[in-house]
C-alpha cells in the first residue's frame, strides 16, 4: 500500500490532514529465521499515527503486536558478526517525523530511544532492575540524554514520581522496585519512560498485570500525561475494554497482519471483520442475558511458520465458505468500508452488513 | 541487624566447640574401636629404637594415658587459660590460647599457625583477585559472543583448567617458567609483605596464576551461564529501551544480575581456601596452613591437626557469615527489614 | 692446612683409575691416559664416578651451598637425631669422639678420632673404654669443651621421655644406675658407674658387657658435647651450640636454617675437616619433584635426604646422556629382604624354606624396587658390600639369569614332604608400592612350583608392633613370609646384624624387625664377636654370622639398596662416602 493511500485511510484531524503523520509504518515485515523455519511474526503491516492521538493495537497472543512495537523501538537483535544466532529480518519503512528508522544506523536509533520514543512493559516487576533503586533507574534514563548533575537529575526523578501520582516521592525515590505495590510500580515505570518527555509512548499491555481498580487509574494517568505532553500513544492490548477507554483509532491484528483498521467509534459500532465480531462477542457483558453462550471463536491461532494461504483467518471463519474458495487462495487486502475505516475480508460489504444486522448485533 | 550478627557469632563459637570435639573423637575413639591402646597410639611418636618403656614414657608425656574426656578438658583449659610445658630441663608457660605442642616436632602449635597463616592468606588473596577478574571478564565476553571461536576456545581452556590437577600444572609451570626461562621465582621462596611488597608479589606470582587458573575456569563458566540467563531478563530490554549504550546495559544491568551467585560462591571458596590450599602449597613448597595440615595428618600429629582444623573451621564459618550478610547488600530483595 | 696437594694427587689418581676402568669396560684396548684424568677437572666426570672418586676436586674456600629436605629435619639436636643424612650432616656443626673419615668410597668407612686424640683404649675385657680429648676445642660461644660436656651429652640422650626418637645404645649397654631417668629427672644420681671423667680431658665408659666395636658407638652424634647451662631439653634443637667449623644462624623450625662459619673453630685442633664453603643454607619441606628439577637446573645443590630422585626425574636422568653423566648411583647401607618365618608350618621344615630360596625370581625383586639404578643390586648375603666384613657368596644359586632354580626348588619341596607345594601368606606394608610389587612378584615366582601365596597388607605404622613383628599374630595368621628391610645405624657387623639376627631382640609383645631368626648358635657368635678387639678378625666373625644365618634359610635377601643422585653444578669435591651411602656433606665445597 502506498503512503498516500495509507494517508487516506487514517482518520486524521482536519488540521493535520495535509501534514505528514507523526508515526508512519509502511508494509512492515519482521521475520525470524529459526531451526524450524522462517517465523513471519509481522507480515505486511501498515498504519499511521498523529501526535496527541492514541492508537490501540488489538489481537491475540502471537498476532504480532509486541513484535511491531519492538520493531519501532529498534529493539530487535539485528544479525551481526558477533552473534551466531541470526537476528530478526526487518523490511518495510518506519517513519518517525519523516525519518525512516529502519534505514538509520542502530546508534542513531539508540539515541532516539528514551528521548523521542519510550516504551512501558507489561510486568513492571520483571521489567525493572531489582538491584537498583527506582530513583537510580529514573536518573539513569534521564542522564543518558541530558548532561546534568546527579543532583538535578534526582530532583527531576522526584518530580516525575510526583507527577505520576506516587505519594511521598522524595522518600520513595530511594526504594527498590519490590517495595512498591503493583499499581505504584507501573506508575514508576511510566515515570521512567516519560522522564525525557518523549513524543511517542508505546504501552505494551500496561494494565494486564494489574487489578481492575488500579487499571482505571493507570489508564487515566496515561490519558492525562498524553494531553499534557501532546505525545502519540500506541496502546497494545488484547483487552477491548481498555481500547474502548483510551483509543482514538484501533488496529485489529491477526497472524501478523491487519484485519481491520478504523476509529474506535467505527470499530465498536460498525465492526466489519468476522474476527472483530468474534472479539466483541467473546467479551463478557453484564447486560447480556446469562443463558446465552459467549460467542467464542472456534479454533486456535495459526502457526506463523506455515501461515495458511489466502485469508489467514479462514480456518476459523464461519463465513469463509461463502466466498467460493477465494478465502483459501487469495490474500485479502485492506479495503475501505467507509471513510477512515478499512477491512481485509473477501465478503462483500452487503453480506457483511447483513450478517452484522441479523446475526451478530442482536447477540451483543 | 546487630542482634543477628551477635547471634551468628555466638553460634560460631558453639560450632568451633563441636568441631574440636569431633576431631578429638576421630583421633582417639576410632583407633580405640579398632582395638588400639594408648601404648599403640604412642608407638607412632617414638623412633625405631624404642623399647616398651620408651613407648610408655611417651604415652605418659603426651597425656595419652588419661581418659579421652580428661585429655579434652586439659586441651580446652589450655585454650582459655594456657598450659605448662615440660621440655625436660625445665618447663615453660604456653600462654592462652595454647593449642598444644606438636607430638613430633615439639613446637607450640599456635605460634606456628600465626606464622603460617600470612602465607596462606597472601596466596589466597592474590589468587582470588586474579581469578575473579579473569573469570568475570572471560565469562562476560564468552556470553556475549556465544558460539563464536572465542567462546568455544575459552570454554575449552576453562575445561582444561578445571580438569588439570594443580600439582601437574604447578610443577610444569615451575620447570618451565622458573627454571628454564628464569622469569619467576623458584619453589619455596616466600617473601613476607612487610619485608618487601614488590618481592612478595614476585615470589607469589607463579602460585597465584597457577591456583587462579583452576578457579578462573569455574568462574568463567559460572559467569557465562549467569550472563546468558540475565541477558534474557525483561529489565535488560527495558534498559535498552531507555536508550542506554550496549556496554552499560551489559556491565551495569546484565553483569549485576549474574554477579549474585558468583559473589556468593566466591566468598565460600575463599573461606575454604584460607583453611589451606594444600596442593598448591605442597607443589610450590609454601609454608602455609595447608602444608601444615598435610604434615600433621601424615604424621598423625594431633595438636597440629586440631589447630589447623579449628583455624580452617573458623575461616569457613566467618566467610559464611560474611557471605550471608553481604547477600542482603547484594540482593535488595532479601534484605532483613 | 696443606692437604691440597695430596688431595689433588690422590683425586687425580682415583679419577684416572676409574677412567681407565671405564675405557677398559667399553672394550677399548689402550691403557688409561693421564690426560683423561687431568681433564676431569670440570664437572664432566662419568656416571657414578662419585662413588669411588672425587668429582670436581678443589680447595677453593668460600661460596654458599644450598641444601633442601623434602620433609622436616628429624631434629638438629645431636642427642636425638637418628637418620643417616642427619648424622652425615651433623659433622659440619658438631664434633663427636670418633667420626667417619671424610673420604670417598671404602675409605669413608674408616673411623678416625675427632674430638678424641686417638681411638678408644679398651680395658677390662673390652668392658671399659677410655678416650683422651683434644685440647683447645671450643663451643661457638668461646668456652672450652671438657670431658664433663661429653659425659653430659651422652647422659641426656638416655632420657627417653624427653628424647624418645633417638638411638638407644647407651641406655642398653652403659652400666647406668638402676632407675636412672636422665640428668633432668635424676640430677643428683651418681653416674660414675657408667661414665667417669677423671680429668678435664679424659672420658671413661663402663659397659655392662664386653663391646669390642666401641669406636662405632663413639662416633654417634650423641657424643657431640652439649653445654649444660645452655641445654633446654626438647627445645635445644632450635638453638644447638656448635663445636664444628660451622654454627647455626636463623633457625626457623619447619622452614629453614643456615650454617655460617664458627669463628671459635680452630683448624689446628681438627685434621679431619676442610670447611670450604662460607655458608650453607638448608630449606625444609620443599616439594620433592621441585628439588629434583632445581638440582638439575642448578638452582639447588643437594637433596639432603639422599633417598634418590623421584620417578619423574629418574627417567629423565637415565635417558639423557648429559644428565646421566652428572649422576651417581651409590650403594646404600641397606638391604631389602624378606623374612621366612619358621614359626609358620610348613616353613618350620628347613627344606621348605630352601624351596622358597631357590624358587624366587630375584630379578623381579629388583624390578619391583625400581630396577638396577633406583632399586639396587641383586643380593645373596645379608651384609651389603659396603659393610666391612662383607663376603660374597651364594648359598642358593638361582640360575644364570637369576630367575630361580625351579628344579632345586622342587627337590627341596619333595624333601620337606610337600611335593606339590603349599599355601601360606605374605605380609607387606600397605603404603609401600614397592613392597606390594615385590609380594606380587613372590606370588608369581613361587606359584611356578606350587607354592600359593595370599597377599596380606598391613599399615606401616604398626607393621612390627602389631602384625608382622608380633610373634603370636604371625602364627595365628600364618604369615609365612614378611617383607622387610634394614638399614644399619653404621656400617659394621654389629650395626647391621644385631637387630635382625639376634633372637633376643624378639619380644612376645612385638615391635622388633627380626621376625624369623632364632638361632642360639648365632646369638653366641654375636656375643663372642663383641669381645674380639682386632677389627679384621671381628669383621670375619660378622661374615661367619652372616653365612650361618643364611644356612638356616630364614632370610631371603632381595637387593642391596641403591639410589640415584644428581650432582650439583655449583659444588666441588663431590664424592660418596660408604659410611652413609650418600654424598659426603663434610667434604663439599662451593664454586660460588
Amino acid at each position: 500500500m502506498t503512503t498516500s493511500a495509507l494517508r487516506d485511510l487514517v482518520t486524521r484531524h482536519p488540521e493535520q490532514a495535509d501534514e505528514e503523520p507523526f508515526l508512519e509504518v509502511v508494509d512492515l515485515r519482521v521475520h525470524f529465521p529459526t531451526d524450524d523455519g522462517l517465523v513471519k511474526s509481522v507480515d505486511g503491516l501498515s498504519f499511521a499515527l498523529d501526535r496527541g492521538r492514541t492508537l490501540g493495537i488489538v489481537g491475540e497472543s502471537g498476532s504480532g503486536k509486541s513484535v511491531t512495537s519492538l520493531a519501532i523501538m529498534g529493539l530487535h537483535t539485528r544479525p551481526t558478526s558477533e552473534q551466531t544466532r541470526p537476528g530478526a529480518q526487518l523490511s518495510g519503512e518506519i517513519y518517525l517525523e519523516g525519518e525512516d528508522l529502519l534505514a538509520k544506523s542502530p546508534e542513531y536509533v539508540r539515541s532516539l530511544r528514551g528521548k523521542r520514543m519510550a516504551m512501558i512493559f507489561q510486568d513492571p516487576l520483571s521489567a525493572m532492575n531489582p538491584y537498583y533503586t527506582v530513583g537510580r533507574q529514573i536518573i539513569e534514563a534521564y542522564q543518558i540524554h541530558n548532561p546534568v548533575t546527579k543532583k538535578v537529575a534526582r530532583k527531576h526523578a522526584i518530580d516525575m514520581l510526583g507527577r505520576v501520582g506516587i505519594p511521598e516521592p522524595s522518600r520513595r525515590v530511594d526504594a527498590y522496585p519490590h517495595q512498591f505495590s503493583g499499581g505504584m510500580r507501573q506508575r514508576a515505570m511510566i515515570a521512567m519512560a516519560l522522564s525525557c518527555d518523549p513524543d511517542l509512548l508505546i504501552a505494551d499491555e500496561p494494565t494486564t498485570a494489574l487489578d481492575v481498580t488500579v487499571q482505571a487509574q493507570i489508564l487515566d494517568l496515561i490519558r492525562d500525561l498524553q494531553s499534557e505532553f501532546n505525545s502519540a500513544v500506541v496502546l497494545i492490548t488484547h483487552d477491548l475494554g481498555v481500547v474502548a477507554e483510551l483509543a482514538d483509532d484501533v488496529l485489529v491484528m491477526y497472524a501478523g497482519r491487519a484485519m481491520e483498521y478504523g476509529s474506535a467509534d467505527q470499530l465498536f459500532n460498525r465492526p466489519a471483520h468476522p474476527y472483530t465480531w468474534g472479539l466483541l462477542g467473546s467479551m463478557p457483558r453484564f447486560d447480556r442475558a446469562r443463558s446465552e453462550r459467549l460467542l467464542a471463536i472456534t479454533g486456535t491461532p495459526p502457526s506463523l511458520i506455515n501461515v495458511p494461504p489466502g485469508c489467514p483467518f479462514h480456518p476459523r471463519c464461519s463465513y469463509a465458505a461463502r466466498n467460493n474458495g477465494r478465502s483459501e487462495e487469495v490474500r485479502p487486502e485492506l479495503a475501505p468500508v467507509e471513510p477512515g475505516h478499512t477491512v481485509a475480508c473477501h465478503l462483500t460489504q452487503i453480506e457483511r452488513d447483513e450478517i452484522w444486522e441479523h446475526e451478530i448485533a442482536p447477540k451483543l | 541487624m546487630f542482634a543477628y550478627i551477635v547471634r551468628r557469632l555466638l553460634w560460631s563459637v558453639v560450632l568451633l566447640f563441636v568441631l574440636s570435639v569431633v576431631v578429638f573423637s576421630i583421633f582417639y575413639l576410632i583407633p580405640r574401636l579398632g582395638g588400639a591402646t594408648p601404648e599403640t597410639l604412642a608407638a607412632r611418636y617414638v623412633g625405631r629404637a624404642a623399647t616398651p618403656e620408651t613407648v610408655h614414657l611417651t604415652a605418659e608425656r603426651l597425656g595419652l594415658l588419661d581418659p579421652v574426656p580428661v585429655q579434652y578438658w586439659h586441651w580446652l583449659r589450655g585454650v582459655f587459660v594456657g598450659a605448662e610445658y615440660d621440655y625436660g630441663s625445665g618447663s615453660e608457660h604456653c600462654p592462652a590460647p595454647c593449642l598444644g605442642y606438636s607430638f613430633i616436632t615439639k613446637q607450640p602449635v599456635w605460634p606456628e599457625l600465626l606464622d603460617r597463616a600470612p602465607v596462606t592468606i597472601s596466596l589466597v588473596v592474590g589468587a582470588s583477585l586474579i581469578w575473579l577478574i579473569a573469570g568475570l571478564t572471560v565469562g562476560v565476553i564468552s556470553a556475549l559472543r556465544r558460539g563464536t571461536v572465542f567462546d568455544r576456545g575459552a570454554m575449552g581452556v576453562a575445561l582444561a583448567g578445571v580438569s588439570l590437577p594443580i600439582f601437574f600444572t604447578g610443577l610444569i609451570a615451575l620447570a618451565f617458567f622458573s627454571y628454564k626461562l628464569r622469569i619467576t621465582a623458584p619453589g619455596g621462596t616466600f617473601v613476607p609483605f612487610s619485608e618487601s611488597p614488590w618481592r612478595w608479589a614476585y615470589s607469589l606470582l607463579l602460585p597465584w596464576i597457577t591456583l587462579a587458573f583452576l578457579f578462573a575456569a569455574q568462574y568463567a563458566r559460572l559467569t557465562r551461564a549467569g550472563m546468558l540467563e540475565t541477558m534474557t531478563e525483561d529489565y535488560i530490554r527495558t534498559a535498552r529501551a531507555k536508550g542506554l549504550p550496549e556496554r552499560t546495559v551489559i556491565l551495569k544491568h546484565g553483569l549485576r544480575g549474574a554477579l549474585t551467585p558468583v559473589l556468593t560462591i566466591f566468598g565460600l571458596d575463599v573461606g575454604l581456601l584460607l583453611g589451606g590450599a594444600v596442593l598448591t602449597e605442597k607443589t610450590f613448597s609454601l609454608n602455609g596452613l595447608g602444608k601444615y595440615a598435610y604434615d600433621g595428618i601424615v604424621n598423625n600429629d594431633l595438636p597440629k591437626i586440631l589447630g589447623v582444623t579449628l583455624l580452617a573451621g573458623f575461616f569457613v564459618i566467618i566467610s559464611n557469615l560474611i557471605v550471608d550478610l553481604l547477600y542482603g547488600v547484594i540482593d535488595p530483595r532479601v534484605r532483613l527489614e | 692446612m696443606n692437604h691440597s696437594r695430596s688431595w689433588r694427587a690422590r683425586s687425580l689418581a682415583a679419577v684416572g683409575v676409574s677412567a681407565a676402568l671405564l675405557v677398559a669396560a667399553c672394550g677399548g684396548g689402550g691403557g688409561a691416559s693421564n690426560q683423561q684424568g687431568s681433564s676431569n677437572q670440570g664437572s664432566q666426570a662419568a656416571f657414578n664416578a662419585g662413588s669411588t672418586s672425587i668429582v670436581n676436586p678443589s680447595d677453593k674456600k668460600g661460596g654458599t651451598l644450598k641444601f633442601a629436605n623434602e620433609g622436616d629435619w628429624d631434629t638438629l639436636d645431636t642427642g636425638e637425631t637418628y637418620y643417616a643424612y642427619s648424622w652425615n650432616f651433623a659433622r659440619l656443626y658438631g664434633r663427636s669422639l670418633m667420626m667417619f673419615k671424610s673420604a670417598p668410597g671404602k675409605e669413608g668407612n674408616q673411623l678416625v678420632p675427632d674430638l678424641a686424640e686417638g681411638p678408644g683404649q679398651a680395658s677390662d675385657n673390652a668392658k671399659t673404654w677410655t678416650y683422651k680429648l683434644r685440647q683447645g676445642v671450643k663451643f661457638d660461644d668461646g668456652t672450652e669443651v671438657t670431658s664433663a660436656d661429653v659425659k653430659y651429652a651422652v647422659l641426656r640422650s638416655t632420657d627417653k621421655q624427653t628424647f624418645p626418637n633417638g638411638p638407644a645404645y647407651w641406655d642398653a649397654l652403659l652400666d647406668l644406675p638402676s632407675g636412672y631417668k636422665g640428668p633432668y629427672k635424676s640430677p643428683n644420681a651418681n653416674t660414675d658407674s657408667a661414665i667417669e671423667t677423671p680429668d678435664k680431658y679424659t672420658v671413661v665408659f663402663h659397659m655392662k658387657k664386653p663391646f669390642a666395636a666401641f669406636d662405632y658407638l663413639a662416633q654417634q652424634p650423641n657424643t657431640m658435647p652439649v653445654p649444660k647451662d645452655k641445654d633446654t631439653g626438647a627445645k635445644y634443637r632450635n638453638s644447638v651450640v656448635a663445636t664444628g667449623p660451622y654454627k647455626f644462624a636463623d633457625v626457623q623450625p619447619g622452614k629453614s636454617f643456615n650454617l655460617v662459619r664458627n669463628d671459635q673453630w680452630d683448624p689446628a685442633t681438627d685434621p679431619n675437616r676442610k670447611a670450604l664453603p662460607d655458608r650453607i643454607e638448608v630449606s625444609l619441606n620443599v616439594n620433592a619433584d621441585d628439588i629434583d628439577n632445581r638440582i638439575i637446573s642448578g638452582d639447588l645443590d643437594v637433596a639432603v635426604t639422599a633417598l634418590g630422585v623421584q620417578p619423574a626425574a629418574q627417567s629423565r636422568v637415565l635417558q639423557d646422556p648429559t644428565l646421566k653423566e652428572n649422576a651417581d648411583n651409590p650403594l646404600g647401607v641397606r638391604l631389602w629382604y624378606t623374612s621366612i618365618n619358621p614359626t609358620v608350618p610348613p616353613l618350620n621344615n628347613i627344606e621348605c624354606r630352601k624351596a622358597v630360596e631357590y624358587a624366587m625370581d630375584r630379578t623381579s625383586y629388583q624390578t619391583a624396587y625400581g630396577g638396577q639404578f633406583a632399586g639396587g643390586d641383586l643380593a645373596t648375603t645379608i651384609l651389603p658390600p659396603s659393610v666391612p666384613g662383607y663376603q660374597a657368596y651364594d648359598l642358593y644359586p638361582n640360575g644364570q639369569d637369576h630367575k630361580g632354580d625351579l628344579d632345586a626348588a622342587k627337590k627341596s619341596l619333595e624333601a620337606c614332604g610337600q611335593p606339590n607345594g603349599f599355601q601360606t601368606n605374605i605380609a607387606y606394608r600397605a603404603e609401600r608400592p614397592k613392597e606390594k610389587a615385590t609380594a606380587e612378584a613372590f606370588q608369581q615366582a613361587l606359584a611356578r612350583v606350587g607354592i600359593q601365596l595370599t597377599l596380606k597388607p598391613y599399615p606401616q605404622g604398626d607393621y612390627f608392633a602389631q602384625y608382622a613383628g608380633l610373634p603370636p599374630y604371625v602364627v595365628k595368621n600364618k604369615l609365612g613370609l614378611a617383607l622387610n628391610g634394614w638399614a644399619a645405624d653404621w656400617p659394621d657387623g654389629f650395626g647391621f646384624l644385631s637387630q635382625i639376627v639376634d633372637s633376643r631382640v624378639i619380644r612376645p609383645t612385638g615391635g622388633s624387625s627380626n621376625t624369623s631368626v632364632r638361632i642360639p648358635e648365632v646369638d653366641q657368635m654375636l656375643d663372642k664377636a663383641l669381645t674380639e678387639l682386632d677389627t679384621d678378625k671381628r669383621n670375619q666373625d660378622w661374615a661367619a654370622i652372616d653365612k650361618r644365618v643364611m644356612e638356616e634359610a630364614v632370610i631371603y635377601p632381595g637387593v642391596y639398596s641403591k639410589s640415584l643422585l644428581v650432582r650439583s653444578k655449583n659444588a666441588t669435591n663431590i664424592f660418596v662416602t660408604d659410611a652413609y651411602g650418600e654424598y659426603d656433606y663434610l667434604g663439599l665445597g662451593a664454586v660460588k
